[in-house]
C-alpha cells in the first residue's frame, strides 16, 4: 500500500502557501461541469458543501438527520481555538501548533498541525461575518478564554454553545447556496456503501430512511464527513446516531483506517446512573477553568462535601500538576479521576465520580459571573441531576467523548482510495495520540473551509474521468449486496435487543479498551468481540419491516458494523506497545505511572489495509518525523 | 444524584405507520421506571419490551439527549416537550412525573409538519425558510479581520437570545394557528442584532415571512403558546421585532427586497 503522505517540501511555515501556489486549478468554467457529493452535515461537511458550491461545483449533500442542523456537531459547548492573541498573552501561529503537537503526545504529522493553526485565524474571521454570535467584551471586541492543555486564552465562545453557533454559521451558509440551486440536499439518508470505478471513488448508495429504499448517486469525488465512531462505547457522550458504519465501508473498499485506538475520554462527564442509560452527558471542559477537583482524603468518607474541611480534601491535580493544576490536558485529568476512584478515594452512590466544586469560584467571583460563564452548563447538570451546582459541588467521571483516530488521508485530506475524500472528526485527523479541548472544532471547519476547496481542484485538474452514471453495474451490485445484509438481519428473529448487544459489546470495550489498557486484557477483548458478534448474527431481534422507516433495522445495521469494527480498534491497541496521549498502556508507564512514549519504536501511524472478511488486515506504518518541535517526554507538572 | 424511586406509568402513545394511513391511540404499561430516566430513556425501556414481544417500537426522532440538537420533541398530556418549562423532552426527567399517572404521548401537529411515523413528523419547512433568506450572504475567504467588526456586548447578547433557538419546532405545534412566527422571529433577531446583518436585514424579513406563510404556517395571534412551549425561551418580543421589520421592509426597502 502506498502510504504518501504528499507533504510538501520546504520550510514548514511556506509549506501550505507553496503548495496552494503549485496546485493544479479548475478553469472557472469548469467547475460547474464536476459533481461532489459531500456525506455528512456536520462542521466539516457543511462548510465543505458551502465552499465548494461558492466556487462553481454541483453538490449533492447527504445526513441521515431530518435537518443537516441536527449534525452531531451542535453538541460543542466549549470553544474553539484560534492564534489571533487578542490577549496579548503571548500566542501565535508557532504556539498553537507547538501546543498541538505536544498535545497530540506527537503522533501527528506536522505539517498538517501547521497548517491548521495557521488558518485557525482565518476561521474565526469567517464565522464572525457569518454572524455567529461569538462572546464579547463591553467594548465590542471579541472574547476569549483558556481551555485544557494551554496557558493562554486561545478559545473563542458562543456561550456553552460554541458547536451550535458556528454548525449554524456553516448550515446557513449552505442554505444559501441551496437557495442558489448548487447544492441538492438529501436529508435521511443513510450511506451505506460507496462505488468504486476503475479504481477511483465514483459514487455512493444510500438507504433512504423513510421508505427504506436504496438510491445510488454518481460523482466525480465523494467527501466522507460523517464525524467519529465513539459509539463504539455504547454509553458515550457522542448523539446516539454517531456510527462508523460510513468510514466501515470506506475502509472495506480499500480506504485504510489509521490508528483506530487514538480514542479520547473526557474527564468532566455525568456519572453513569443505571443500567436503562442510553449515553452519557459532557460538562464542558471549560468548567476546570473555575472550578477545582477533590476528593476525600480518607476512603469511604460519606461525609457531605461541605463538611469536608479544607484540609481532608485531595485536590489530586493541583498538587501532582502544580503549573497546569486543574486545566492539565484530558488524558491526564482521566486518569488521575480513574486512579483515585480505583484507590477508593470516589464518591456518590457508585463511587465512581470525583467532584468539581465551584464554591471558591463563587466565592471570588461572585453567583453572577460564574452564572453568565457557565449558567446553561449549571442548568443542564441539575435538570440531569436534580443536584443544584451552585450549592454543591458536581460529581463527574471520565466518559468516551472523541476519536482520534479514522480514515487514513493525506495532506490533501484524500484517503488510500482516490477520489475519496475525509473530513472531520471521520479523518485520522492533526490531533495525534491525543486533542486539545477546542480543537476539533478548528479542524473540521479548516477541513471544509479553506483545505478541500484547494485540494479537490488540484485531484480534478490531474486526473481523468471516465463518463458514468447511476447505470453503471457498479451500483446495482452494491444495492443487491446492502440488500442481502438488510435481508439477513431481518431474518435473524432472535430473543436479543440490538440495544442489548451494543450495551454487551460497549461495557467489553470500556472494561479493557477503556482509559487503561493491557496486553491480558487486550486479547480477552480480542476473543469476546467475535463471540459477541456471532450471537448478534444468531440471535438479535429485528421488528417491522425492511423497505419501512424502521429505527431498530438502522440501528442493527450500525451496532453489526460497530462488531466488526471493534476487533479493529483493539488490534490497534494491542500492536502499540506504548502509552501515548489518550492510549495508556500499563505496560508502559514511568515509575510516577505517567505515560511512556516510546519514540524508537513507535513514532508511526499505524495504518489499516482491509483484507477481506474474517481476515486480519494488513498492518502498514507511515513514519512520522519530527523536524520543528523536538519530541519530549509531556511534562504538565 | 438526588434520591432515586421507581414509578409506575400508563402511556396512551399515537402510532401510525405512516402518512396515508390513519393512526390512533394504544396504551402500554410503563413499569419499574426510575425516576433518573429522561423522558427518551424512559421509552427506550418500553420500546424493548414491545421489541420483544414482537411489536414494533414507537419510532420517535432524538440524537443528542441534551436538549441541543432539536431533534426530539412530542406532545405530552397536550403539551409539547412535556409540563416543565424551557425543556427538551430528552431532558425531561421521570422525576417530574407522580407513580401511577396517565401519560398521553401525541406527535407535533400541524399541516406544515406531515407525520412519517408514530411520533416522528417532518420538519424540513424549516429548512425551506432558512434557504429563503436565514444567512448572511458571505462567501468563503471574504471575510473582514474578525475584530475590525464590533458588535457592543448587549447586541451581541440578545443576538445569542435568538440564536439560542434548535428549530424543534414545538412554537408551531404548540400554537393553535400553527403558526412559526417565533422560530422565524428568532432567526431575524439573531442576525437583525448584528451589524453584520444588516445589508440583508429588510431582504431577509420579506423574504422567510412570505416563505413561512407559503408554507401553510398559521398567522400569529398573540396566544403566546409558543413562547410557553419554547425549551430555549426564545422570547414573544422577537415576534414584535420582526413585524416591525416586515412593515419597515414593506413601507420602505421593497424595491431593495428582490
Ligand atoms: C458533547 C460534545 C462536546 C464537544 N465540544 C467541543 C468543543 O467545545 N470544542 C471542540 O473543538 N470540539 C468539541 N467536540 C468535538 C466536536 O464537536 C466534533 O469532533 C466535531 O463537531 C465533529 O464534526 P464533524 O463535522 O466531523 O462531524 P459531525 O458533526 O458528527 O457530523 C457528522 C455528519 O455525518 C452524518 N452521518 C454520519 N454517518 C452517516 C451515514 N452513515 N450516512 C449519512 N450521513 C451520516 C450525520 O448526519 C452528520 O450530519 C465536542 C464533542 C462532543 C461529543
Ligand atoms: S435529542 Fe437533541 S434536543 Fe432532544
Amino acid at each position: 500500500m502506498n502510504l504518501d503522505s504528499k507533504v510538501p517540501s520546504g520550510h514548514i511555515t511556506t509549506k501550505w502557501s507553496n503548495h496552494r501556489f503549485e496546485m493544479k486549478l479548475v478553469n472557472p468554467a469548469n467547475k460547474r461541469k464536476y459533481q461532489i457529493i459531500v456525506v455528512g452535515t456536520g462542521l466539516a461537511g457543511s462548510s465543505a458543501a458551502a465552499s465548494l458550491s461558492e466556487l462553481g461545483y454541483q453538490v449533492k449533500v447527504f445526513t441521515l438527520h431530518d435537518t443537516p442542523r441536527r449534525a452531531h456537531s451542535i453538541a460543542a459547548q466549549g470553544g474553539i481555538n484560534a492564534a489571533k492573541n487578542y490577549p496579548n498573552d503571548g500566542d501565535s501561529i508557532w504556539r498553537l501548533f507547538y501546543d498541538t503537537v505536544k498535545g497530540g503526545d506527537y503522533r501527528a504529522r506536522e505539517a498538517n498541525v501547521y497548517r491548521l493553526a495557521e488558518i485557525s485565524n482565518h476561521i474565526i474571521d469567517q464565522c464572525v461575518a457569518q454572524g455567529v454570535p461569538f462572546a464579547r467584551e463591553y467594548g465590542g471586541l471579541l472574547e476569549n478564554r483558556s481551555f485544557g492543555g494551554a496557558q493562554v486564552s486561545r478559545t473563542f465562545y458562543a456561550r456553552g454553545q460554541t458547536g451550535q453557533q458556528l454548525l449554524l454559521g456553516a448550515y446557513s451558509a449552505m442554505m444559501k447556496e441551496i437557495a442558489n440551486g448548487s447544492v441538492s440536499l438529501f436529508t435521511r439518508r443513510e450511506l451505506v456503501d460507496i462505488v468504486v470505478i476503475d479504481g477511483k471513488a465514483r459514487g455512493i448508495v444510500v438507504r433512504n430512511l423513510i421508505n427504506g429504499k436504496f438510491e445510488s448517486y454518481s460523482a466525480h469525488a465523494v467527501l466522507l464527513c460523517t464525524g467519529g465512531y465513539g459509539n463504539a462505547y455504547f454509553l458515550s457522550t457522542n448523539a446516539m446516531n454517531c456510527n462508523v458504519s460510513a468510514a466501515w465501508a470506506a475502509y472495506k473498499r480499500g480506504a485504510a483506517f489509521a490508528n483506530p485506538c487514538f480514542t479520547q475520554i473526557h474527564p468532566t462527564c455525568i456519572p453513569v446512573h443505571g443500567d436503562y442509560q442510553s449515553k452519557l452527558t459532557l460538562m464542558s471542559e471549560s468548567l476546570r477553568n473555575d472550578g477545582r477537583v477533590w476528593v476525600p482524603r480518607k476512603q469511604g468518607d460519606t461525609r457531605k462535601p461541605s463538611e469536608i474541611p479544607e484540609d481532608e480534601r485531595y485536590y489530586f491535580l493541583e498538587e501532582k500538576y502544580p503549573s497546569f493544576g486543574n486545566l492539565v490536558p484530558r488524558d491526564v485529568a482521566s486518569r488521575n479521576a480513574k486512579e483515585v476512584c480505583d484507590k477508593g478515594l470516589g464518591v456518590g452512590t457508585t463511587k465512581l465520580a470525583v467532584y468539581l466544586d465551584f464554591s471558591d469560584a463563587i466565592k471570588r467571583l461572585g453567583k453572577k459571573v460564574i452564572e453568565e460563564r457557565y449558567g446553561n452548563l449549571f442548568d443542564m447538570y441539575e435538570k440531569i441531576t436534580g443536584v443544584n451546582p451552585y450549592e454543591e459541588p458536581m460529581m463527574i467521571y471520565p466518559a468516551i467523548h472523541y476519536t482520534m483516530g479514522g480514515i487514513w488521508v493525506d495532506y490533501n485530506l484524500m484517503s488510500t482510495l482516490p477520489g475519496l475524500f475525509v473530513l472531520g472528526e471521520a479523518n485520522f485527523s492533526d490531533h495525534g495520540a491525543n486533542r486539545l479541548g477546542a480543537s476539533a472544532l478548528m479542524q473540521g471547519l479548516a477541513d471544509g473551509y479553506f483545505i478541500i476547496p484547494y485540494t479537490i481542484g488540484h485531484y480534478f485538474a490531474s486526473n481523468t474521468f471516465s463518463k458514468i452514471d447511476e447505470t453503471h453495474l457498479a451500483f446495482s451490485d452494491a444495492e443487491k449486496e446492502i440488500e442481502q445484509t438488510i435481508q439477513r438481519l431481518m431474518s435473524i428473529q432472535g430473543n436479543r435487543t440490538v440495544d442489548d448487544f451494543h450495551r454487551q459489546l460497549g461495557q467489553i470495550m470500556w472494561d479493557y479498551v477503556g482509559m487503561s489498557r493491557n496486553e491480558k486484557g487486550l486479547k480477552y477483548a480480542l476473543e469476546k468481540i467475535p463471540e459477541i458478534r456471532d450471537e448478534f448474527w444468531k440471535n438479535v431481534k429485528v421488528t417491522g419491516v425492511s423497505n419501512d422507516f424502521n429505527q431498530t433495522l438502522e440501528k442493527a445495521k450500525r451496532v453489526a458494523d460497530f462488531l466488526d469494527f471493534a476487533e479493529l480498534l483493539t488490534l490497534d491497541a494491542l500492536e502499540r506497545r506504548e502509552s501515548c496521549g489518550g492510549h495508556f498502556r500499563e505496560e508502559s508507564q514511568t515509575e510516577e505511572g505517567e505515560a511512556k512514549r516510546d519514540d524508537e519504536n513507535y513514532s508511526h501511524v499505524s495504518v489499516w489495509e482491509y483484507n477481506g472478511p474474517n481476515l486480519k488486515p494488513n498492518f502498514h506504518k507511515e513514519p512520522l518525523i519530527f523536524e520543528y518541535v523536538k519530541p519530549s517526554q509531556r511534562s504538565y507538572k | 444524584m438526588s434520591e432515586s424511586n421507581t414509578i409506575h406509568l400508563t402511556l396512551r402513545v399515537w402510532r401510525q405507520p405512516n402518512a396515508a394511513t390513519p393512526g390512533r391511540f394504544e396504551t402500554y404499561e410503563a413499569t419499574n421506571i426510575s425516576t433518573e430516566m429522561s423522558f427518551l430513556e424512559m421509552l427506550d425501556v418500553v420500546n424493548d419490551q414491545l421489541a420483544l414481544n414482537g411489536i414494533e417500537p414507537i419510532a420517535f426522532d432524538h440524537d443528542c439527549r441534551e436538549g441541543i440538537c432539536g431533534a426530539c420533541g412530542c406532545v405530552v398530556n397536550g403539551q409539547a416537550h412535556g409540563h416543565l418549562k424551557g425543556t427538551t423532552l430528552c431532558q425531561l426527567h421521570m422525576r417530574h412525573f407522580r407513580d401511577g399517572d396517565t401519560l398521553v404521548i401525541e406527535p407535533f401537529r400541524a399541516k406544515a409538519f406531515p407525520i412519517i411515523k408514530d411520533l416522528v413528523v417532518d420538519r424540513s419547512a424549516f429548512d425551506q425558510i432558512i434557504q429563503a433568506g436565514g444567512y448572511i450572504s458571505v462567501k468563503t475567504g471574504s471575510a473582514p479581520e474578525a475584530s475590525s467588526i464590533l458588535v457592543p456586548k448587549k447586541n451581541a447578547d440578545l443576538a445569542m437570545d435568538a440564536a439560542a433557538c434548535i428549530g424543534c419546532g414545538a412554537c408551531v405545534a404548540a400554537c393553535p394557528n400553527s403558526s412559526a412566527m417565533l422560530f422565524v422571529s428568532a432567526k431575524i433577531n439573531h442576525l437583525g442584532q448584528l451589524p453584520q446583518g444588516q445589508p440583508e436585514r429588510y431582504r431577509r424579513a420579506i423574504h422567510m415571512i412570505e416563505k413561512m406563510d407559503e408554507l401553510g404556517f398559521g398567522n400569529c395571534s398573540n396566544h403566546l403558546e409558543c413562547e410557553a412551549a419554547c425549551p430555549k425561551e426564545i422570547q414573544f418580543v422577537n415576534i414584535g421585532r420582526m413585524n416591525r421589520d416586515y412593515i419597515i421592509a414593506k413601507l420602505f426597502h421593497n424595491e431593495e427586497a428582490f
